[in-house]
């Protein structure tokens, strides 16, 4: 018994940085992972050996830190109207043509890569961030999200499409143009 | 009616998140065949997604 809490209790760091990835807030990061231990130490029996221990923890933070965003999300503001339209001239052609980047996969090898991505994702405004993190970090559809977030179809697509030209312009200037 | 630049990168986006239509993708097509800034950009995008799902496998440096 005080085992199996030693090892929930070692993941504890993990599930932290999984969750303020997420979520954006310690606070709120650290009351999903702590909801997340208890959980998981009151249904121990829950816990099958076929799953890794990470993978069963990781599972149930995901329902929390949903939770936790239906709670944000019912305070936080919509989004101001769209930043990137100066990305486009009046006939909708690009200001500035995207060019190539440099060997992208050799980024993926990288641990100072990942550190520039997480850096760029906390740049994003939160509600942005929350819908891109839904879609990409934890693969929700975009149904799923619409309900979780209470906006439309078209809300979502314009937050996820805001978040991915924000995170290509930081990934262009912090990682491919260094 | 060719599609501009702007539409094109909203198309692309959406179609990382919903099932494009017949028209759509022939459009989008016709449009990335000729247009290397909307090609480059239609990369960088699907190389973020992966990125993405890297990042979500990682274990963290403890």
């Amino acid at each position: 018994m005080d085992d199996f809490r030693s090892r929930v209790e070692r993941e504890r760091p993990y599930l932290l940085r999984y969750a303020g990835l997420q979520l954006r807030d310690a606070h709120a990061a650290e009351d999903a992972v702590q909801e997340t231990l208890l959980a998981a130490l009151a249904g121990e029996a829950g816990f099958g050996q076929r799953a890794s221990l990470r993978t069963w923890l990781t599972g149930i933070l995901k329902h929390k830190i949903i939770d936790a965003i239906r709670r944000m999300s019912r305070e936080a503001p919509a989004g101001s109207e769209d930043e990137f339209e100066a990305l486009f001239d009046e006939r909708g052609h690009w200001v500035e043509m995207p060019a190539a980047w440099a060997d992208p996969g050799a980024a993926l090898e990288q641990e100072r890569f990942f550190a520039a991505l997480e850096m760029c994702l906390a740049r994003l405004p939160q509600k942005t961030s929350q819908a891109f993190m839904m879609r990409e970090h934890l693969g929700l559809d975009t149904g799923e999200i619409c309900k979780e977030l209470a906006i439309t179809p078209t809300h979502c697509w314009v937050l996820l499409y805001r978040a991915r030209m924000a995170l290509r312009e930081c990934l262009t200037k912090e990682w491919f143009r260094k | 009616m060719m599609l501009s630049c702007k539409q094109v990168a909203r198309l692309v986006s959406q179609g990382l998140d919903r099932e494009l239509g017949f028209t759509e993708r022939v459009r989008l097509r016709v449009h990335l065949a000729i247009c290397e800034g909307c090609t480059n950009f239609s990369k960088q995008v699907a190389f973020v997604r992966e990125a993405m799902a890297r990042l979500a496998e990682q274990s963290p440096k403890a």
